[in-house]
């Protein structure tokens, strides 16, 4: 049984039209790699799944949850606590300017502990452990170093590893991020695209939009091609890459490279 | 009179240490009191309406607490403060039967007073904070307020810093019309030693002097503080 469905999801804006009938599923542990041309619909894809943005039609579900569906209404609580299944890494980092790269990472974690009804003793328990997950990201980004610096102070490089080890630090099922690299100058893009090849492996189930054509089929399980809001071609990364069927594909492809 | 015998008239007042003590240990106190404390209590009901303007208005409740907030806003932007303080010190609080105290009244009128300009200002200042931040946020799975207050808010003080240093400049000037409430404070003071004297141009001249200095001393503060923000952006 796959791990997230996607059934018939739809968005527009008004009178555009940006997704329509978007259908596809994932198995746990796998890289979706999402391509496409600007405007393709990729962004706002991800934002639904992250609840960033209610799509007008269609259903999701991860495990067996079904998360959203569009013939419910959900309360601004039920949203916060269904939206922390997916991680997002966004084309602009993002990271909080006046926190350092530690607080960057522990903030979240540490405000929803307040929130929780916990003893003393429970609760010093779950900040060591928040501290402890945060030495094991700021390990596997490469960073340990510069916790203590502000996201000023940093590359955009760096930055962006900051943010993986932010949205990793809320432990989500599924972590997508929408073009890591396409802030980036071209000498940062190799650090980013290398952490997020490390995460995969075990259970990590991960959704890439990239216009890096070489590291999508490298650490894609599946490719989606969109283009005007549908999937118009998935597949394997041979099946698409080597052999895409659809003409919009091939003069896609043939383009980037 | 000559203005050499008007200078000594008033200075032989001035400077008895009696009026030294009531000019400096209360008139000019409570002038800085009624404006820092002032814009304190501004800044805080200022960043509660400004949160609520820039809500999302899909819901009632946050389309009722922004029509209240206009009303608010509306009321204090669109009548004089001294007005605000002879209502609030003669009509509303007897009427309500409490007494607060006349400079507690003053310090309260002149907070919800600032607080309809803060709210102006620190709207612009959440807006100019990219929402890039609020989405971040809200994607690591804060609720919308805690967001607001840890991440966006701080962002927005730091850009509308000077303007807020500005606005303390009004509040230091505009204290001048508490005396309407009994207040004793910098103008009071200087406008006794004219009563006792019969001599009013040398006190009112000193007295303009004395809001100068503070308005450039509260200036200087300003610029400095901008400097130092600027360095801080400046570090990548
Ligand atoms: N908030 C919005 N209001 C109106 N239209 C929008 C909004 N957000 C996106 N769109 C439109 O939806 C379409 C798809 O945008 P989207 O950002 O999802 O594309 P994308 O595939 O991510 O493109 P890119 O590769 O440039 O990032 C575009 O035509 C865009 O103009
Ligand atoms: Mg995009």
């Amino acid at each position: 049984m796959s791990f997230l469905k996607v059934n018939h999801l739809e968005k527009h804006f008004g009178p555009t039209r940006v997704l329509e009938d978007i259908n596809f599923e994932l198995e746990k542990g796998q890289v979706l790699v999402i391509i496409g041309s600007s405007g393709s619909g990729k962004t706002t894809l991800l934002r639904c799944l992250n609840f960033l943005e209610t799509a007008n039609q269609g259903s999701f579900s991860v495990g067996d949850e079904i998360l959203f569906d569009a013939e419910q209404t959900y309360t601004d609580k039920q949203i916060r606590e269904k939206r922390l299944k997916f991680g997002l890494v966004f084309q602009s980092f993002n990271l909080f300017p006046q926190y350092t790269v530690r607080q960057n990472i522990t903030l979240a974690p540490k405000l929803m502990l307040k929130e929780k009804q916990l003893t003393a003793e429970q609760r010093k328990e779950s900040l060591a452990q928040i501290e402890q997950k945060a030495d094991e990201l700021l390990e596997s980004v490469g960073l340990k170093d510069r916790q203590d610096f502000y996201p000023c102070q940093l590359s955009g490089g760096q930055q962006q590893r900051v943010a993986i080890a932010r949205a990793l630090a809320m432990s989500p099922e599924i972590l997508c991020f929408d073009e890591p690299t396409s802030a980036l100058d071209p000498e940062l893009t190799g650090e980013v695209l290398r952490v997020i090849q490390s995460l995969k492996g075990g259970d990590r189930t991960m959704i890439v939009v990239t216009h890096e054509m070489g590291f999508a089929r490298d650490v894609a399980d599946r490719v989606i091609f969109m283009a005007d809001g549908v999937i118009e071609e998935e597949g394997t990364p041979d099946e698409v890459f080597g052999n895409p069927k659809s003409e919009k594909t091939r003069a896609f492809l043939a383009g980037v490279h | 009179m000559d203005i050499v015998k008007m200078w000594q008239v008033f200075w032989e007042k001035f400077s008895n240490p009696d009026t030294l003590k009531i000019v400096f240990g209360t008139g000019l106190i409570n002038t800085l009191l009624i404006a820092v404390l002032g814009l304190l209590i501004g800044i805080v009901i200022g960043t509660l309406i400004a949160t609520v303007k820039v809500m999302p208005k899909y819901k009632l409740l946050p389309r009722v607490l922004d029509k209240i907030c206009s009303v608010y806003v509306g009321f204090f932007r669109g009548t004089p403060i001294v007005v605000q303080l002879l209502l609030t010190y003669y009509v509303l609080l007897p009427l309500c039967g409490v007494s607060f105290g006349s400079l507690n009244t003053a310090i309260l009128v002149f907070g919800l007073n600032s607080g309809a300009y803060v709210s102006e200002i620190m709207r612009g200042g959440i807006l100019s904070v990219d929402s890039g931040q609020m989405e971040a946020g809200r994607a690591v799975g804060l609720s919308y307020s805690t967001t607001m207050m840890k991440i966006v808010v701080p962002q927005a003080v730091k850009n509308i810093l000077p303007t807020l240093g500005n606005e303390l400049i009004a509040l230091v000037k505009d204290t001048s019309v508490v005396s309407f409430i009994a207040v004793v404070d910098l103008y009071k003071t200087f406008q006794e030693i004219g009563n006792r004297t019969y001599e009013y141009l040398m006190p009112y001249l000193f007295m303009a002097l004395i809001y100068i200095v503070l308005v450039a001393l509260i200036s200087l503060g300003i610029k400095w503080m901008e400097r130092s923000l600027r360095k801080s952006d400046r570090r990548n």
